[in-house]
């Protein structure tokens, strides 16, 4: 679904990723993990066309998406929900979700939407600023599924979010995957979340993955020593 | 304020507050165009003021073009040059936006200076076509007419007119901003350039047409202007100062900002300008909305919204 061949960003004369090559498969969870700074954030707006590629290649589908701009990503099956969330503050919460609806000509937002996520519901009128923590987190959830997506890339979902929400998340991006038969990629530092949700856990480092594993044999003190500090 | 009694009194001010109303719809047009592209894309365009005369012009050369071929139509021309204006300065907005604008989204302050520049060559251009030499519109005669409201007040027509034209424009703006699809697009791309790209809009696009509907609505102030001034190639550089002014006073994020702001800055210097000579009036406003401005350094309307 998803191929990175030997992907290098750079920001300016800094290079930040130096070169990764993985796949994310059909309906698969693939959790990137690593600590602050290894380049986690920089890999998700690279796929996402945020900040230029410098060399190597994204193919999407059998596709090459490397040189597109992140509008053209999302038509073709990208969607992307970003570390600290980025709510369009003043906007309400239904016009948030409905922002994603126009790279599908949709003028109504997709009942299951409010279905997964019913407090967006009860809050449709809102800012999407005046929200919670949570509650925006599920609003860039909804406003990326309204794109229709077949990866589905979130940036540290779990950044300022409650421990028992934490959980909840892992279930619902769970059922999104299984209701909806997309992939999801998604960085974390949080370990236990990452092994909730992924099929599969590459570890991240100084811009290079230095590890990898399907969940069912993952060592997990292994990977618990990569992210230590 | 010796020599006039009360009832002299309450019809200069009733009087000089629709001529300020008149100016107040310039402004608030102005304002509009300059407020949307200012909050979508960080461009302060400092060739608004030409894109106000190239509407003006558009209505000039209507003018004529009606009366030489279709004298007929005479009576309602200023409406077809309405749309003629708009349609021109809108044309050339996208131009811009394409040739220019566009290729300096990342370096603010060079827009300011390549907007400066644009201005200048578009008033050259004013000059070479339209000659240095300030050019008047001729109105039909049942737009020159003044109502007599009472002994002493007279509400001229064409001020009425101009009035009517600004509150369908405010209200279509509004409308394109707050209820339609595109106007969800442009608050998105407002809001989070970056993410509004990340979920799917084409933010070229909508800061390409944005631009020109800015530009666009600044024409129209055009087509009114020349029922309150006469239009000259540097006549848009007399505006631009008091519509940044507008722009700033009401708080760059609020169209009800916009339109406040507008109206008190523009009746305050229409009712002053009675009194006084007209500098000391320019003086006395700008030196309240600076006062105003040191207090409440956002402008008068904020959005109370965590951002």
């Amino acid at each position: 679904m998803l191929s990175v061949t030997d992907l290098r960003v750079a920001y300016g004369q800094s290079e930040a990723l130096h070169g990764l090559t993985f796949e994310v498969g059909q309906a698969e969870i693939v959790a990137v993990v690593g600590r602050n700074g290894m380049g986690k954030s920089t890999l998700m707006k690279s796929l996402m066309g945020l900040v230029p590629t410098r060399g190597g290649h994204v193919t999407f589908d059998g596709a090459d998406i490397t040189a597109l701009p992140s509008h053209t990503r999302v038509a073709r099956g990208l969607a992307y929900v970003p570390q600290g969330r980025m709510i369009f503050s003043t906007m309400t919460v239904q016009e948030n979700i409905e922002t994603g609806l126009f790279v599908r000509q949709r003028k109504a937002v997709p009942a299951d939407i409010y279905t997964l996520f019913p407090v967006l519901q009860e809050m449709r009128g809102r800012y999407g600023g005046n929200l919670s923590g949570g509650q925006q987190q599920q609003l860039a959830i909804a406003r990326a599924l309204a794109t229709e997506p077949k990866l589905l890339i979130l940036d540290e979902p779990t950044e300022g979010i409650q421990p028992n929400i934490i959980q909840e998340m892992a279930r619902t991006l769970r059922r999104i995957r299984d209701e909806r038969n997309l992939s999801i990629l998604c960085s974390e530092q949080v370990l236990s979340f990452a092994l909730d949700i992924a099929d599969r856990v590459l570890v991240i480092e100084g811009g290079r993955i230095v590890h990898q594993d399907r969940r069912a044999d993952i060592d997990a003190e292994l990977v618990a020593r990569y992210l230590a500090v | 304020m010796g020599g006039y009694s009360l009832t002299d009194l309450v019809s200069i001010m009733a009087m000089q507050g629709f001529a300020g109303l008149i100016l107040f719809s310039v402004f608030v047009l102005m304002a509009l165009g300059l407020a949307i592209i200012f909050g979508q894309m960080g461009v302060i365009n400092m060739a608004h003021g030409e894109f106000l005369i190239l509407g003006a012009y558009m209505t000039y050369i209507c003018s004529h073009v009606v009366q030489t071929y279709a004298p007929a139509l005479f009576p309602v021309y200023f409406f077809a040059a309405v749309l003629l204006a708009f349609g021109a300065s809108f044309l050339l907005g996208i131009v811009v936006e394409w040739l220019l604008i566009r290729h300096l989204y990342k370096r603010p302050l060079d827009t300011l200076l390549a907007t400066w520049g644009l201005s200048l060559i578009l008033q050259q251009i004013y000059r070479s076509i339209f000659g240095a030499r300030e050019v008047g519109v001729e109105l039909p005669p049942w737009m020159m007419g003044a109502l007599q409201a009472t002994d002493t007040i007279q509400i001229p027509i064409n001020g009425l007119i101009v009035m009517g034209l600004t509150v369908i424009i405010t209200i279509g703006v509004y409308l394109l901003i707050y209820r339609s699809r595109w106007g969800k697009q442009i608050r998105a791309v407002t809001g989070n350039r970056v993410m509004a790209g990340a979920v799917g809009i084409d933010t070229d696009r909508i800061d390409r047409y944005t631009f020109g509907i800015g530009c666009g609505i600044a024409g129209v102030a055009g087509a009114a202007f020349t029922m309150i001034g006469s239009t000259s190639p540097t006549a848009g550089q007399l505006y631009i100062v008091d519509t940044f002014l507008v722009v700033v006073f009401g708080g760059a994020a609020s169209l009800l900002g916009t339109i406040a702001s507008a109206f008190t800055i523009s009746q305050a210097r229409s009712t002053l300008e009675f009194f006084l000579s007209g500098s000391m009036a320019q003086v006395l406003v700008l030196l309240t909305v600076v006062g105003i401005l040191m207090l409440r350094p956002q402008g008068l309307f904020t959005l109370k919204v965590r951002r």
